[in-house]
């Protein structure tokens, strides 16, 4: 019984070890592929760990208005939920068979804990810039999680009702692709706005305005706090285009030639997101709002509509 | 070298500070932070808060009532951090070292009055080419 439990949890850490290197890498890629569309060559592999290290050994500094231990706290709460995150998509995609009933809903609950330990430490930093990067991140997640989940719901429909990743997965195995259909290519589109929304990435990258808002959410945070949210954001940036593969791609197999397949569509999903990226100019929030909550909805439902009738 | 003086030397972030220039260094600034110069092969990144610098790019000559502000972002910057005086208003003050608005002290010795180990770097020019800004900020990284 403990060899069991000690082997789940050398498991576990190394999962969560895998999706930090894949996160890492991904980050690299994304300014790597930003330097390319503008003609410039970039930074070297090692840059975003050269970045962290650089952060760690850097001093904390503490606002004198802060609340001091939530502000300290709450970067690691964010690595917490991200890190139990990745430990359950990384388990249930490498062993499609081993999840739980429930399994696709905790994972939506922990993919929002990040975003809102962030909200939690730029409201007590005392920064009036920083809580209205928090604000502005508030009224996001109203936005973007809405398309979000009438997605999850339109392919939990399209797998029976069952309310696993891995039966999710699976049925794409036996029955093709989520995406060979009109309302997978429907929730591909919403799903790619949303992750962009999620990533805080330009058009989206709202909180975090660099040009408006000093550092916007995180303007106070310095040191070692700093490489934490950073470490999280590099997880979260490795972790929501495998969440998409595995919902409309049919997941990751690591058998053969099925290795490429599943590492051609996991990089096509990012290269997506930094073309967007670097293609687009900031939206307003009453702009990104009303984006939302008005044509991507309605897609969304009409994805969700046309899963219905089995399209 | 140690680990982190290691990351310190392959990703400084910059932050700019314009302590009332005539803007002329800051175009230069500006300049070398687009895609032509393509400084992020050095990991340099230009950040929206002192909190996250590691350099700062300071111009223009401190002034009365700018002193009490640069103190202040001084302070706020995490340590450790290089402070590049770009510019002879940063340097030296140059033409305006009797005005009556500037600070007896020059940028150099206003830092090392905060703090005796600030580090303070030079980058001589009116204003200093980009080309000038990117070899100063390496050699100053350099000799770290």
């Amino acid at each position: 019984m403990i060899e069991s439990g000690i082997i789940s949890i050398v498991k576990f850490v190394l999962i969560v070890i895998g999706i930090l290197i894949l996160g890492l890498f991904t980050s690299w890629l994304d300014r790597k592929v930003t330097a390319r569309v503008q003609a410039r060559v970039g930074p070297p592999w090692f840059q975003p760990v050269a970045d962290i290290i650089k952060l760690l050994g850097k001093e904390t500094l503490v606002p004198e208005g802060s609340g001091r231990t939530v502000f300290l706290l709450s970067p690691l709460f964010g690595l917490a939920g991200i890190a139990l995150a990745a430990a359950l998509l990384g388990h249930v995609m490498l062993w499609p068979d081993e999840g739980f009933i429930g399994d696709v809903v905790v994972l939506v609950y922990l993919l929002i804990i990040p975003t809102v330990a962030l909200i939690i430490g730029a409201s007590s930093s005392g920064n009036p810039i920083a809580s209205v990067g928090a604000s502005r991140e508030m009224k996001l997640i109203l936005g973007y999680e809405l398309p979000y989940l009438i997605v999850i719901a339109t392919v939990i429909y399209k797998a029976g009702l069952d309310l696993r990743l891995g039966s999710i997965i699976n049925s794409q195995f036996q029955s093709g692709l989520n995406f060979w259909s009109i309302s997978g290519v429907i929730g591909f589109v919403v799903l790619l706005l949303s992750t962009q929304a999620k990533l805080g990435l330009v058009p989206f990258d709202i909180p975090e305005a660099d040009q408006e808002l000093m550092g916007g959410i995180i303007t106070e945070y310095s040191g070692p706090p700093l490489a934490v949210i950073k470490i999280t954001k590099a997880m979260l940036l490795a972790i929501m285009p495998l969440f998409m593969v595995a919902l409309l791609l049919g997941g990751i197999r690591l058998q053969g030639l099925l290795i490429l397949w599943s590492i051609l569509k996991y990089l096509v999903i990012v290269v997506l997101i930094v073309l967007i990226r670097n293609t687009n100019p900031r939206l307003r929030i009453d702009q990104a709002m009303k984006l939302f909550w008005g044509p991507v909805t309605i897609l969304a439902i009409i994805g969700l509509l046309l899963a219905f009738w089995g399209l | 070298m140690s680990l982190a003086l290691w990351g310190l030397k392959k990703s400084p972030w910059l932050y700019h500070v314009a302590l009332s220039p005539c803007n002329n260094c800051d175009i230069e600034i500006l300049d070398v932070l687009t895609p032509r110069f393509d400084v992020e092969r050095f990991g340099i990144k230009l950040v929206g808060s002192p909190r996250h610098a590691d350099a700062l790019l300071v111009s223009g000559s401190i002034n009365h009532h700018v002193k009490p502000r640069f103190i202040e972002l001084y302070k706020q910057t995490a340590k450790p951090c290089v402070v590049f005086a770009i510019g002879s208003c940063a340097l030296s003050k140059t033409m305006f070292r009797d005005s009556y608005n500037f600070d007896p002290h020059p940028l150099d010795e206003v830092v090392k009055e905060i703090d005796p180990n600030g580090i303070v770097a030079y980058i001589p020019g009116c204003p200093p080419k980009p080309e000038a800004i990117i070899l100063g900020v390496l050699k100053a990284l350099q000799s770290l």
